[in-house]
């Protein structure tokens, strides 16, 4: 297999908004920087629909800011393995690239979380931010009806986003109780207040759309693609005619990178110290990875990551400020839509709970453990290697996939069943 | 217009603009189906962002290849599951 080798003074693995933020940072500071991202676009899952051409204020000075350093970026590129200490693997479509570096900067990002309910796996079931990030790689929404459903303040932008689109929201449906709700609301003034200008615009898009806390919906019906979706109140269920669902419970991080790595993790997030480090010298850790807080976050410590990684302790320590309130931010949104019990309940026995292996929650009822469930059903070893059932489980039966072995995204060569 | 690309989806033309992700191009098509799953039922995206594997179809002769991730490209041949 053909193999290029390439060094750097700085990896950076993503191109989301922490990844340039980084980049920007460290290649300023006179460091070699390469940045290697797997979708073909710059901008991570806010920015990537402005990719090549950036619409909102925010994406255009960062990707200005970045066209005016150094550092290169190779797009298309999945990192897959990290074989030699300094080293990392990717795979790109004509061939693999292994980058030798000094200093590295995670910034992977997030996936939405997913819990299986009866009819989830229909045709037109799709994520929030998923519905979201396709509406605006203009798949066809005008005229549809769409239900939006799950958890956290992403379902106001995607309902927004989706009525300017021409879509007819018919409900949204948010899990958490109105009390926390309110409570996080609360909290925004002083932790995040450019959140409350975004909310005001959001709201002000979604007059006359039903918004209903301790909402959720328990089952999605349909022959052969979506038709209706049952919620529920807790008390009371009703059926809505839909055409699509866009539906997630939050966000998670995407720890295969870190933990392969051997980086330390608690509660989900990477462990870092105040310049960004993880617990392995060298290892910065930035944006979503370190605890869900959005993309002000995310911006924040890419820069604090970037100078670190370039040496400039004294310029990092000066953003250590606001970054503290971020993480009191991301703090207050785990807190404020925490998942209710009842959520981890609501796949019946036929239900598929991994979709790539069409595994039901019937099947892994019948296991103690993931590692017996997975030998005997294959939960998890389908190409998506857990990344959709994983949270699942965890959240529904409390198993954990501690251990993660290369390559961390099935290598494109091999012949995925 | 004029810079469109030409791709075909199963078989079928179609000409879309540069920069269309594979999946949109899909959907505008009228495809309901992107692949059958292991049972045989229709599944479409899920994640719209490379890690559900549920869009999957075939490009360029590649089958399994991830169509929320790749963008049309002129002569681009694709084969959904219907
Ligand atoms: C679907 C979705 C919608 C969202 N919408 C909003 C919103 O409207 N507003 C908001 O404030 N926040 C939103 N978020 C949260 C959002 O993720 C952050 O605000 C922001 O994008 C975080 O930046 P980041 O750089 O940490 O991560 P990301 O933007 O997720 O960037 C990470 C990048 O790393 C790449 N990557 C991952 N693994 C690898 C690998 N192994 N090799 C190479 N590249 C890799 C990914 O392709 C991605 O481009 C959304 C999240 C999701 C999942
Ligand atoms: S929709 Fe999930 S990988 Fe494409």
């Amino acid at each position: 297999m053909n193999e290029k080798l390439l060094e750097f003074d700085i990896a950076i693995v993503g191109a989301g908004p922490a990844s340039i933020a980084a980049a920007c940072a460290a290649s300023e500071n006179g460091k070699t920087v390469v940045m290697l991202e797997t979708s073909p676009w710059f901008g991570g899952q806010l920015w990537r629909s402005e990719f090549p051409r950036a619409k909102t204020r925010q994406a255009i000075k960062w990707f200005t800011h970045l066209s005016e350093t150094s550092a290169k970026a190779f797009l298309n590129t999945t990192v897959i393995d990290a074989p030699a200490e300094n080293t990392l693997l990717a795979e790109t479509s004509d061939g693999n690239l292994r980058v030798k570096y000094d200093k590295l900067i995670l910034a992977t990002g997030t996936r939405e979380i997913f819990l299986p309910f009866p009819g989830w796996t229909l045709p037109n079931v799709y994520g929030a931010g998923a519905m979201q990030a396709l509406a605006k790689a203009d798949w066809p929404v005008e005229g549809k009806r769409i239900a939006v459903a799950g958890s956290g303040p992403l379902l106001f932008a995607v309902a927004a986003n989706l009525r300017i689109r021409g879509a007819t929201i018919v409900l949204t449906a948010e899990q958490t109780d109105l009390m926390s709700f309110l409570k996080f609301g609360m909290k925004l003034p002083l932790l995040a207040p450019s959140k409350i200008l975004q909310a005001i615009k959001y709201q002000s898009r979604l007059i006359g759309v039903t918004y209903k806390t301790s909402c959720w919906p328990v089952e999605a019906y349909g022959s052969e693609q979506l038709e209706s979706v049952m919620f529920t109140n807790g008390k009371r269920n009703w059926k809505v005619d839909c055409d699509y669902l866009a539906c997630a419970f939050g966000l998670t991080a995407n720890l295969e990178l870190p933990r392969l790595l051997g980086c330390k993790i608690n509660h989900d997030a990477v462990f870092v110290d105040d310049f960004q480090q993880t617990s392995l010298k060298g290892v910065y850790c930035a944006g979503e990875l370190t605890g869900i807080g959005g993309i002000d976050s995310a911006l924040t410590e890419g820069q604090i990551a970037g100078l670190a990684a370039a040496g400039k302790m004294k310029q990092a320590k000066k953003l250590r400020r606001t970054r503290r309130r971020y993480n009191k931010f991301e703090k207050a949104m785990a807190k404020g839509f925490a998942l209710r019990r009842e959520l981890l309940k609501l796949a019946d026995d036929e239900t598929i709970i991994c979709r790539c292996e069409d595994v039901t929650a019937g099947q892994l009822r019948e296991f103690d453990d993931w590692k017996s469930a997975k030998l005997q059903t294959r939960c998890g070893m389908g190409p998506c290697q857990g990344r959709i059932c994983g949270c699942a489980v965890k959240e529904m039966f409390g198993w954990e996939n501690l251990s993660i072995r290369p390559p961390v995204y099935p290598a494109k060569m091999k012949n995925l069943e | 217009m004029s810079d469109n690309v030409q791709i075909t989806i199963n078989g079928k033309t179609a000409s879309v603009t540069p920069l269309t992700v594979v999946a949109t191009a899909l959907a505008c098509e009228g495809v309901t189906r992107f692949r059958r799953s292991v049972t045989g039922e229709p599944r479409t995206p899920l994640c719209g962002m490379g890690v559900c594997f549920e869009c999957r179809v075939t490009i360029n002769g590649q089958p399994n290849s991830r169509s929320c991730q790749v963008l049309c490209e002129d002569g681009m041949e694709i084969v959904t599951d219907e």
